[in-house]
């Protein structure tokens, strides 16, 4: 069972990276096997033009990154109320060809962190909804920690056991979405 | 009681002509309807009682995205849930006019539905055969089938109706 996680934050000390980290942990506890891809500020702007052969070689590692996980975990921050440019272009060249692209039928789940108070739930809203138009099984479940920066360790646990918690059920409910198809294999 | 309503559904087993019937559905969408088919079903009538079943895998719409995007988990998620399926029983007669309770299972749902429709009775056709017509409509709410997907108009309006019509018009053929 692998899963990968992507984060929507780029920068060094980012919560939602950070936060990543913590729900791989669980995932390992579930005896799966956690990464989180790297790279995503080398993937150039989508332009259809250079959506050629198998595209730029940070794309190709995405979509065989993506390809190659049984589920995919999104970390977001909010930016302007919505999701990062660099991870709305990622997905937008993971999307394509839109009819056999490698989010299709995929089990993800978002999860959010920003310093305000409201968690990046909007930009989780939003990521879930264009999520669900390349075709990934998204699973119903939303977790916002805001004041990140008060409320997150320095290894990116909740401080509070009732987040804590949350972000378990998060990644189990993630962790679920994989169950019948594997029955059915 | 008029001859016309003393009219029965024919007995006996008659098996769909995939080729002259048509399997699809029609729904709202901003200031039209959009409308689909499948290509891949089946569907007999037996006894007085119709089944048939569709597969999602071959929903027909004039866009290859479009496709694609009704056979994700937005809509009716294909990898899950391949077929649709459709019954009706105890279908009553009035002239050529029918209704009758049924059951439409979709995406691991199965709802009652009532369904309206018109039969063409049994004719004899060139081939030495014999068959009869039926064009039914049932319409339903496609959010409690788990079909939920929509996208607000500029007017805050959702630009998708939640209601469907699951439009059947089947040519069956007398099984010898």
């Amino acid at each position: 069972m692998r899963v990968l996680g992507i984060s929507g934050s780029l920068r060094r000390d980012s919560h939602n990276t950070k936060l990543l980290g913590a729900a791989g942990e669980i995932v390992d506890r579930h005896g799966g096997r956690f990464e989180v891809i790297e790279g995503l500020k080398a993937i150039p702007p989508y332009d259809e033009d250079d959506d050629v052969g198998s595209g730029p070689a940070p794309v190709v590692a995405l979509r065989e990154a993506i390809a190659g996980a049984d589920a995919v975990l999104f970390a977001t921050p909010e930016y302007n109320s919505s999701i990062p440019g660099v991870l709305k272009n990622a997905i937008d060249w993971a999307s394509r060809p839109f009819a056999t692209n490698p989010l299709r039928n995929k089990p993800v789940a978002v999860i959010g962190a920003s310093m305000g108070m409201f968690g990046a739930v909007w930009a989780q809203a939003e990521l879930r909804k264009v999520l669900g138009t390349t075709g990934a099984r998204v699973a119903e479940t939303e977790l916002a920690v805001g004041h990140a920066q008060e409320r997150l360790d320095d290894a990116g646990h909740p401080i509070d056991p009732v987040e804590g918690e949350a972000l378990h059920d998060s990644v189990a409910m993630l962790l679920a979405e994989l169950q019948p198809l594997e029955l059915a294999a | 009681m008029s001859y016309a309503t003393r009219q029965a559904i024919p007995g006996g087993t008659w098996s769909v002509d995939k080729i002259h019937s048509t399997v699809g559905f029609a729904v709202p969408y901003m200031a039209g309807t959009f409308q689909g088919t499948f290509s891949d079903f089946d569907a007999r009538l037996s006894e007085g009682g119709l089944r048939g079943t569709a597969e999602v895998a071959s929903v027909e719409v004039k866009d290859p995205n479009l496709a694609a995007h009704l056979q994700s988990p937005d809509f009716f998620d294909a990898e899950r849930f391949p077929q649709l399926g459709f019954e009706a029983r105890e279908i009553t007669r009035s002239g050529d006019e029918l209704t009758a309770q049924g059951e439409l299972t979709l995406k691991g749902h199965t709802e009652q539905v009532e369904i309206r429709g018109h039969i063409n009775d049994p004719t004899p056709d060139p081939y030495g055969g014999e068959r009869l017509g039926l064009q039914l409509e049932a319409r339903v709410d496609r959010t409690r089938f788990g079909l939920n997907w929509n996208n607000p108009l500029p007017s805050g309006d959702p630009a998708l109706s939640n209601e469907v019509t699951i439009v059947v018009d089947l040519q069956l053929v007398r099984e010898i």
